[in-house]
């Protein structure tokens, strides 16, 4: 499970979401009010729709199409239309940078 | 001379049914879950606009209730006499036109930051609109994935030929409250139409069933309580002002998608913004920034004016509700007989170009 760098930490406002595509995939990248990280699936479970336009409060993403949310912290779906949770991987940042954990 | 009596007569042009020959059509031609156009604007203002809040959602929930309880006050004191009318008028919009708009909003989850908060309204709500909400919720999301596509769109509230004569009788929720109620005693005894189940996972069912016992059983006692105290007074004041207080809903509802475009891929295109007056805005929770909204459905109703003037270079300039209904009404008559015919909104110089979809790419 190689540590892949991501984006520099300051790219990202406090209490956002940044689209990161890497490997022909696409994620999203969540720093909070707190500056913790999270990384997930870029595209809502429901609809394939980018979950970095969305909203971040506290530690749920707002899918911007039907205002489905997600826990950025472990996936799981906290409100409908999503029913399929979210897959998420693990972050962490080194000298300003962020490092997202993908399968091989 | 038109035919009043014709959309009685007539079959609709198209097969709207979400399980017809419309919706593999639309499928095979991209018009399902596509890509819409949706106005550029910068993330750090789009998020001033989308920050949830719960102050301005309170004071307006507490304003409406206070209205509905002094209405309802006023003409229960009044009952008997003709003093009572003018309190039941208001009444009755507050409740049949005014709930809609609640509905809506708290389904979106954006009336209110506290999520309880828009999940009791969202009961609330859908109980005073007579629908059931768990089916009502994702026909809506259906609404939002696919506007005006025939085949996939549940809401589509003018289909071609327009049902002027049956629009007309909804004024006061004579269609409106029987279907109403018979969908809700369908879903009681667990049956669904191929619709509902198109647009509904099959797991949400089971409590779309006891939502609709739930909602029937309290009907139930506005009934018996009737009998009880022979009079109609309980219902005046709990499921007929879903009837006889609705008429304001279609006046400035039916504007937000009649007369425009079907099976296009821009709600510039088949959604309409009106401006309205701050009283009917109150009633209607701005969803009359129709266009706007469908854009950013995250974006709360208290936040629509300032999101309407941020995009406003880029969008059909809105008419007032009169105008609008002066440009609608002789439309929707002449789709009476032409059902290929529709209003073609105009963007401004400079707007970004429209999204036709693949049908209608000119
Ligand atoms: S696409 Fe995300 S909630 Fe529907």
């Amino acid at each position: 499970m190689p540590w892949i760098e991501a984006i520099s930490a300051d790219d990202i406002d406090r209490d956002d979401v940044m689209r990161w595509d890497y490997g022909g995939r696409t994620y999203a990248i969540y720093r909070t009010e707190d500056d913790e990280f999270f990384a997930s699936d870029g595209l809502c479970t429901h609809e394939k729709v980018h979950l970095a336009d969305g909203l971040l409060m506290d530690y749920e993403i707002e899918c911007p199409k039907h205002n489905g949310r997600f826990d950025i912290r472990d996936g799981s779906a906290r409100r409908a239309p999503v029913c399929e949770a979210l897959r998420t991987y693990p972050v962490k940042v080194d000298v300003g940078m962020i490092y997202v954990e993908l399968p091989d | 001379m038109t035919d009043l009596l014709a959309p009685l007569k007539f079959k609709p042009s198209r097969n709207y049914s979400l399980t017809g020959p419309e919706k593999d059509r639309a499928i095979e031609d991209g018009l399902v879950s596509a890509e819409w156009y949706q106005t550029p604007i910068d993330r750090k203002v789009l998020k001033q606009f989308i920050k949830r809040t719960d102050g301005p959602a309170i004071r307006d929930f507490v304003i409406w209730m206070a209205l509905l309880v002094t209405t309802g006050a006023g003409g229960v004191y009044f009952w008997g006499t003709w003093w009572a009318v003018p309190f039941f008028v208001a009444y009755g919009v507050l409740y049949g036109t005014s709930s809609d708009s609640r509905w809506h909003e708290s389904l979106h989850g954006t009336a209110f930051k506290t999520r309880w908060m828009n999940d009791w309204l969202y009961e609330l709500a859908s109980f005073m609109q007579i629908w059931n909400p768990v089916i009502w919720r994702w026909s809506h999301m259906r609404h939002h994935t696919d506007t005006t596509i025939v085949g996939r769109d549940p809401e589509i509230g003018t289909m071609r030929p327009p049902q002027m004569i049956l629009m007309g009788l909804n004024l006061i929720g004579l269609t409106s409250v029987p279907r109403n109620l018979l969908a809700l005693g369908r879903h009681s005894v667990g049956r669904f139409t191929d619709d509902e189940r198109d647009f509904t996972p099959e797991s949400e069912l089971p409590r779309a069933v006891l939502s609709a016992r739930i909602h029937l059983a309290i009907y139930g006692c506005v009934i018996v309580s009737c009998f009880v105290w022979g009079t109609i007074l309980p219902a005046m004041l709990i499921g007929l002002p879903r009837a006889y207080g609705v008429w304001l809903l279609p006046i400035m509802g039916l504007p937000q998608h009649a007369g425009l475009a079907e099976d296009v891929l821009d709600h510039r295109l088949n959604s309409r913004t009106i401006l309205l007056p701050l009283p009917l805005r109150f009633i209607y929770w701005n969803m009359n920034y129709h266009v706007e909204h469908h854009m950013f459905p995250m974006v709360p109703y208290h936040a629509l004016p300032a999101l309407h003037e941020a995009i406003k270079h880029d969008c059909p300039k809105p008419k007032g509700l009169l105008a609008t209904w002066r440009e609608l009404f002789p439309v929707m008559i002449r789709q009476i007989r032409d059902q290929n015919h529709y209003i073609h909104q105009v963007l401004p110089d400079g707007a970004g170009a429209p999204n036709f979809g693949p049908r209608q790419q000119h």
